[in-house]
């Protein structure tokens, strides 16, 4: 048993820490939060060249990591700065899927995801599939070397800055089944796709997307025909221990500025903190902390095992998280009074985007439910 | 990053293991499983078996006859321990006096009371708490006199657990009333059949005689049976505090303790199907099984940094605080898994009658009712979140 970093990982800690800490304070992201593009194209280049998209991919697929410990090293950060970057739709999923399931000539796309040239977005939500992973009833039908994609795609985040999308579509079965489901890369611009964009409230913008008679060649679908739903999970199962990660580091920078609010805040004469209602409270914020933090390890160090296994430690994080996530939001903004419903203040972003992360992949109840579900199989 | 253990510790369990299937007695099984009234003679035989394979002392060092483990392999004991059913090892001599006396006290104290305390010849309980200083120990009022070579000890003690069965006591004790709180108290072992010391029962709201009151009334000690100097008893106390504080999350506790609600909600019916597959209590079955798997691995990241020596400060309050929230957690999920038959109120560990409802049933709410204590003592947990926010607060 060892619970310490590797020198490598210490070192993609420290380095991201310390960029983040110089180029990603409070108000320049709000600035990227408040932008058109939602996101911004110089520190995206600057995360690529940082090596931090590289460290999300393993070393056959051109980068130098790709493990769950990888991911988590790199999300707890984000998380810690509150960054909007779409680095779990451009690397996790989409870079992920290319390099699980695509040919040699889709999988050459991937030194430019690493190098910070291409965007993409993973459209497998549908308006009402809900938390429903294998719910795909957009269709694709294949005729002389041609695909035929129609439906709608839901949520689809960082839509409109991918270059290429990577459609989920069914080609047999069910609509819930998991056998049947394909995925296409789509180019964005492609005819007969449709965006309505929008901004979401914890930064980054989405899109609903429509597929009207999209045609691409056969030549675009990733993997075998309807036996796409492995890599899928797995990716999904990287993005969750992403997101896991993520809402931890967003704990920490709300229980800091927490404690320092605590400290130097005084009313009836004395500093906030020495009050033991609000001591304990922090005490509590504190220890769940340290069981957030056992969640991702735990979550983190099953990614590469049987999809049982990594299902359910992954289920039992992400409930865990969605729980502790709430509770630290909810108290941090509750101990700091008034300021912390400012817009400009960082723990906002930061309660916002540990709340907001239980709404992808499926939330802490339907997590629960996951969880009993695999315990019983 | 390495969630697994080392070959040598794997092998290290499956010693453990199958030294407990080999020697742990049935009898004590059966009675230590859910609900601690194990007797006198039975705890005697389970420490000399124990005793007699090496094990006894878990957290000793070698020179004084313990096992010299480092903190994982007692980690793995105490949770095989744990899940084979075993009683507890009574830690008031082993677990709290013998580190005390291996660091402050006298050779002579050392060489007379450590192999008294293996052997069993010798059975402690701990004189701390008292009527007026519960959290705030430090407020302690029973007096020792210096009398020639003699303390005179008067004052009583209270929540003295299993006192019952001990033949000493280790007391803290004021010596100097005009000093400051911490500064005037010293640190004396007793022998329990001293004139003038009487031991009253206190039954708990479980029925159960585990605690007691005992009071001291012109109670004379030789003073070699001061450990340490006079008047620096309280860094005795807290040194030995923080050895209470070893397997305070009591890790193994909660597993085997899931495993046995799961059993019974197994069996038990509830509107034509296995209460497991009601969604209520499967909900609240998983929640609390998610919260120990993160607990379990807290506990492991403190016990590997404790193993390369860095002492566990504010994490050992937030493991108390969790581990005991988790502990009563299933708890209570027993004693609803259980349904009716969690209310007749029999001793069943006394295997006098033919046990009445499903095995367990009606030991589930005793167990409940006498777990409550779990977060009242060994510094309540709201004691332990002003230690969290005390230190942390600082940043």
């Amino acid at each position: 048993m060892n619970f310490d970093l590797t020198d490598e990982r210490q070192m993609l800690q420290d380095s991201l820490r310390r960029f983040l800490r110089d180029k990603y304070d409070t108000e320049t992201r709000n600035a990227i939060v408040e932008s058109d593009e939602g996101f911004s194209p110089a520190i995206w280049a600057d995360l690529a060249e940082l090596g931090v998209i590289g460290a999300l991919f393993a070393e056959a697929d051109g980068g130098f990591g790709g493990a769950g410990f990888d991911i988590a090293v790199v999300f707890e950060e984000l998380g810690r700065a509150g960054v909007v970057e779409p680095l779990i739709d451009t690397a996790i999923l989409g870079g992920g899927l290319i390099a699980a399931l695509g040919t040699d000539d889709q999988r050459e796309m991937l030194d430019e995801v690493i190098g910070g040239q291409v965007q993409l977005a993973l459209a497998h939500g549908e308006p009402t599939s809900r938390y429903d992973l294998t719910r795909v009833a957009t269709t694709a039908t294949e005729a002389d070397g041609q695909i035929t994609l129609t439906g709608r795609k839901a949520v689809v985040v960082n839509a409109e800055a991918a270059d290429h999308l990577i459609v989920s579509a069914r080609e047999a079965g069910q609509v819930d089944d998991a056998e049947g489901i394909s995925l296409f890369m789509v180019p964005r611009g492609a005819a007969g796709v449709s965006l309505r964009g929008y901004p979401m409230l914890s930064g980054g913008r989405a899109a609903e997307v429509v597929l009207e008679d999209v045609r691409v060649p056969s030549a675009a679908r990733l993997g075998d025909a309807g036996a796409a739903w492995p890599a899928l999970a797995a990716r999904i199962a990287a993005a969750e221990v992403a997101l896991a990660a993520e809402v931890l580091g967003g704990m920490e920078t709300a229980t800091e500025l927490t404690r320092s609010y605590l400290m130097t805040r005084q009313q009836f004469g004395r500093p906030i903190g020495t009050f033991q209602a609000l001591a304990f409270r922090f005490a509590d914020m504190l220890t769940e902390i340290e069981q957030a933090r056992s969640a991702v390890i735990n979550a983190a160090g099953h990614l590469e095992a049987a999809p049982r296994q990594r299902d359910m430690q992954i289920a039992a994080a992400r409930n865990l998280l969605g729980r502790a996530g709430r509770q630290i939001a909810e108290e941090s903004i509750q101990l700091h009074g008034g300021i912390a419903m400012t817009r400009e203040y960082e723990l906002a972003h930061i309660a916002k985007r540990i709340t907001m992360a239980d709404h992808r992949f499926g939330d802490t109840d339907m997590q629960l439910e996951r969880f009993i579900a695999l315990s019983a199989a | 990053m390495d969630l697994n253990y080392t070959p040598e510790e794997q092998a290290f369990r499956e010693e453990v293991r199958s030294f407990l299937a080999a020697e742990l007695p049935d009898d004590l099984t059966e009675g230590a499983r859910g609900h601690e009234d194990l007797n006198k003679e039975q705890y005697d035989r389970w420490h000399g078996i124990l005793n007699a394979r090496g094990w006894l002392a878990p957290n000793w060092p070698r020179e004084f006859g313990g096992c010299g483990w480092d903190a994982v392999q007692r980690h793995i004991f105490e949770e095989e321990c744990a899940m084979a059913g075993a009683p507890r090892i009574v830690p008031f001599g082993l677990t709290m006096l013998g580190p005390v006396l291996q660091k402050f006290g006298s050779k002579a104290q050392q060489d007379h009371f450590l192999p008294r305390i293996l052997s069993g010849e010798d059975w402690w309980c701990q004189g701390y708490s008292e009527p007026g200083a519960g959290s705030d120990l430090a407020s302690l009022k029973t007096r020792a006199v210096r009398d020639g070579d003699h303390y005179v000890v008067n004052g009583q003690k209270t929540w003295t657990t299993l006192g019952q069965y001990a033949n000493w006591i280790f007391c803290l004790v004021r010596t100097d009333p005009d000093a400051k709180q911490q500064e005037g108290i010293s640190f004396l072992l007793i022998d329990m059949d001293t004139p003038g010391i009487e031991v009253r029962p206190i039954i708990l709201l479980d029925g159960t005689h585990e605690v007691n009151e005992v009071w001291f009334t012109d109670v004379r000690v030789p003073v070699e049976n001061l450990v340490g100097e006079e008047n620096k008893g309280w860094t005795y106390a807290k040194y030995l505090l923080t050895h209470e504080r070893t397997n305070i999350a009591g890790v193994g506790f909660s597993l085997a303790g899931l495993q046995s609600v799961k059993r019974m909600a197994r069996a038990e019916m509830s509107g034509g199907r296995p209460l497991i597959e009601n969604p209520h209590f499967a909900a609240r079955l998983a929640q609390v099984e998610v919260d120990l798997m993160a607990m379990a691995t807290t506990n492991l990241r403190i016990i590997s940094r404790a193993a390369v020596g860095q002492a566990p400060g504010v994490e050992a309050s937030m493991l108390k605080i969790k581990g005991t929230d988790i502990r009563q957690e299933i708890n209570d999920l027993a004693r609803r898994a259980a349904g009716p038959y969690a209310m007749p109120f029999v001793s069943e560990a006394l295997g006098d009658n033919d046990p009445i409802g499903p095995e367990g049933a009606t030991t589930t709410a005793p167990a409940y009712f006498n777990n409550r204590k779990l977060s009242i003592f060994g510094g309540s947990n709201e004691i332990q979140r002003g230690i969290i926010a005390k230190v942390k607060m600082q940043g």
